[in-house]
């Protein structure tokens, strides 16, 4: 089992060939990318930051969860960080299992968890030059109302 | 006794800092310590009830903080 935050290109063979083993009849790659749109916004690209080390702990704490629940130490995460482009890949998630249900399952299960929990955090660029964080719910001035659609457009700086 | 407030993201922006040091009360909980950073210009604009992490684990309000802790305010996240 391996868990780990990166400042350069996934190498998806390397994690697949990771998790290899005589007695895993399943071997499951799931890779995030980068999309050209979200909620309808063209994207041109996208930053990738963390709290590191707290990232680190809590991918580690998932894949533990996982390997325990689906009886599988075969578990490799890679999730990138730094600006990525469209298509690039943004996680990586490598299962191997003796049986393919438990596979998908510890796949899906990382996935969503990572997701839910580890603090990793996208400024998308879109192509008018503006840039926002996903998902922050970040009081606007004008309504004081607090959901992501409201969410301030915030400019990097110097950039 | 100090401790060390971390910001990231949308957070750090609204701050305009990625980090702070703040002197408390003994006894302080990390409730007090962002009540404290909700006080700073610009921290108007977070929300009221955002996550925290105390030593890089999701922590409650009432959590009480020692000297040289780390408090983390956690934006939602959006990995994957």
């Amino acid at each position: 089992m391996r868990c780990a935050l990166v400042d350069r290109p996934i190498e998806l063979g390397t994690i697949v060939g990771e998790v290899a083993r005589a007695s895993n009849g399943a071997t499951l790659l799931f890779v995030g990318t980068v999309r050209d749109v979200n909620n309808g916004r063209a994207i041109t690209g996208m930053d990738y930051t963390a709290y590191v080390t707290m990232a680190t702990r809590e991918l580690t704490e998932i894949a533990r969860e996982a390997a325990e629940q689906f009886e599988t130490d075969d578990i490799v995460v890679e999730h990138r960080l730094g600006s990525l482009a469209i298509g690039d890949a943004s996680v990586a998630i490598a299962v191997a299992h003796p049986h393919r249900g438990p596979a998908y399952d510890a796949s899906r299960y990382v996935i969503e968890q990572l997701k839910q929990r580890v603090p990793i955090w996208k400024l998308e660029h879109y192509v008018d030059g503006s840039r926002e964080w996903v998902g922050t719910p970040v009081k606007t001035r004008e309504t004081g109302r607090l959901t992501p659609e409201t969410a301030t457009v915030i400019q990097a700086d110097g950039a | 006794m100090t401790v060390t407030v971390l910001l990231f993201a949308s957070y750090a922006d609204l701050l305009g800092t990625n980090q702070l040091a703040l002197d408390l009360s003994d006894g302080a909980t990390a409730g007090d310590a962002l009540g404290h950073v909700q006080s700073f210009p610009g921290a108007d604009r977070l929300p009221p009830n955002p996550l925290i992490a105390v030593n890089e684990r999701y922590a409650r309000r009432d959590q009480v903080l020692a000297t040289g802790d780390q408090i983390a305010i956690i934006p939602p996240v959006a990995g994957g």
